[in-house]
């Protein structure tokens, strides 16, 4: 971004935001809306508190879980639609179907299925955040251009060979991106799933504050949330740049 | 196509001078259709005596390419067989090895892993497969550049790393799919120079896919003329070049320019 010719850090913009935050909220002119400066006491505060800690840790596992289950779904199902024309025309609709619907509305079906807890979190998590990763794998797998397996095939690769050590390389940028893709809607199943049942983790924490009007815990709580997306997102967007270099140029 | 049955009956009698040669490859009544109704290759009868290069040359949409990939193993013939030392092949075998049009090779892998690889899929020791691999680097002029990845070398480079990897398996018959066509002509004739002084080290079978006419003549023994749809035998030619003469002066003798234009001859007909 440049202002006048000047360039400016991208983080300066962030600054803006937060000063205006302040600015509305030291003058009470949205009553959900508390300065920014003690939504930041309240979350040093927050983070303290052994129920918030609980919670966390609660939401933490439910996230990893869900998260491994779909990453390892998501790719054998993209593998398996990339590379058999069958499975394409059965799978191919639903996964497709599925990464477009708003899901949210399957969650209280999934609250009588799996009871109201960890496992309903966990399958919302995974239902989030699988079909992108098995649509991105899928998309890897066709771009492969059709040298490299034959390669493979005339210097004696076997079929596990082919897809260990050719196959998934060469698919891997697009996975990658589809776990990114992933991540980010799971941290949206996790929070919507929370929310919904209400009685679990920080989804149960986000409820008791805002049907308290306690707004500066409840912004507390909303940017831990965002760091830790961030924070994931960013992990997979370092992985993802280690295979820029062959993405582009895989001739 | 009237005179298509005339020239295929003097191209049989060509392939098969008098006693029938064995050749280590041998190619007999190779057809291909693609679909139902694309028709690549017609009843192909072909032996490639040890030893020798052998070019299949031919405008597009003659078949070569596809025949190589049967020869090799990749492509299933509609009808016929293909016997590699005496035995019909089903499938891609260590007595082949094949060279890519597009390099075919492993982007996130160093030069010295790719040139590796049909050893490490074989199942090689790390270390042996990585002294044979760093020979063959050196046979074809990249020492130094064993850890570099693909992305950071030039066509031409990466075409030698190709050829080092069809070279470190050690197969008898190196099938080599228009292997100089990606890279710019300076390279490609340094290229094929280097081609011919290395074969004459190893002591290979080539078959060798091309489009160009000159390129053909400068490198074979032997040029099979392919004709188009179907793919057909067009004609047989061994250029009459003596071997011993520099890389210039060979581009500029007699026979060479002569059979140049022989080919030329016979393929015009073929062009729009």
């Amino acid at each position: 971004m440049s202002v006048f010719g000047y360039r400016i850090p991208p983080v300066f913009s962030l600054l803006i935001w937060i000063a205006l935050w302040e600015i509305v909220g030291q003058n009470e002119w949205a009553y959900i809306l508390p300065p920014f400066t003690s939504v930041m006491e309240q979350l040093v505060v927050l983070v303290q508190r052994p129920d918030f800690q609980r919670a966390a840790l609660q939401t933490l596992e439910s996230f990893v879980i869900g998260m491994t289950a779909a990453v390892v779904g998501g790719i054998i199902i993209g593998f398996l639609m990339g590379l058999s024309r069958i499975a394409n025309q059965i799978l191919g609709m639903w996964v497709n179907v599925f990464a477009s619907a708003p899901l949210s509305s399957l969650v209280p079906v999934l609250m009588l299925l799996f009871g109201i807890g960890q496992t309903t979190v966990i399958v919302t998590v995974i239902l989030f955040a699988i079909w992108i990763i098995a649509l991105d794998t899928y998309a890897g797998v066709r771009h492969i251009p059709d040298s490299l397996p034959e390669m493979g095939r005339s210097f004696g690769a076997g079929r596990w060979q082919l897809y260990s050590k050719i196959v998934f390389w060469a698919a891997l940028p697009e996975i990658l991106a589809g776990i990114r893709m992933g991540l980010i809607r799971a941290v949206k199943g996790i929070v919507i799933g929370q929310l919904l049942i209400a009685v679990v983790a920080l989804g149960r924490l986000f409820r008791t504050f805002s049907d308290n009007f306690q707004f500066e815990e409840f912004w507390a709580l909303t940017l831990v949330l965002f760091v830790f997306a961030l924070g994931f997102s960013s992990l997979v967007g370092w992985a993802e740049q280690r295979v820029e270099y062959y993405a582009g140029t895989r001739i | 196509m009237a005179g298509t049955s005339a020239t295929m009956t003097t191209a049989t009698a060509d392939a098969a001078p008098g006693a029938p040669q064995a050749g280590i490859v041998e190619v007999r009544g190779i057809t291909k259709f693609y679909g139902t109704d694309v028709h690549a290759l017609d009843s192909i009868n072909l032996a490639f005596p040890e030893g020798e290069m052998t070019t299949l040359l031919g405008p597009s949409g003659c078949g070569k390419t596809t025949l190589l990939k049967i020869i090799a193993g990749l492509l299933e013939p509609t009808g016929g067989e293909v016997q590699v030392k005496g035995r019909p092949v089903t499938g891609p075998g260590p007595e082949r090895a094949f060279v890519f049009q597009d390099f075919a090779l492993l982007p996130w892998a160093s030069v010295l892993r790719n040139v590796a690889f049909g050893l490490e899929l074989r199942g090689d020791p790390r270390s042996a497969r990585e002294d044979k691999a760093r020979h063959y680097i050196d046979e074809v002029g990249l020492s130094g550049f064993e850890g570099k990845f693909p992305h950071e070398l030039s066509g031409g480079m990466r075409q030698r790393v190709g050829l080092a990897r069809a070279l470190a398996v050690d197969a008898d018959v190196l099938l080599m799919d228009e292997p100089f066509s990606a890279v710019d002509e300076q390279t490609r004739r340094k290229f094929q120079e280097d081609l011919l002084r290395l074969l004459d080290v190893e002591n290979k079978t080539v078959i060798f896919v091309t489009h160009s006419i000159e390129e053909a003549v400068y490198l074979s023994d032997r040029i099979v003329l392919l004709s188009p749809r179907p793919g057909r035998i067009h004609d047989i030619i061994r250029p009459d070049i003596s071997r011993d003469l520099s890389p210039e002066d060979i581009r500029r003798e007699k026979g060479y320019l002569d059979t140049v234009e022989e080919i030329w001859a016979n393929l015009k007909k073929y062009l729009e």
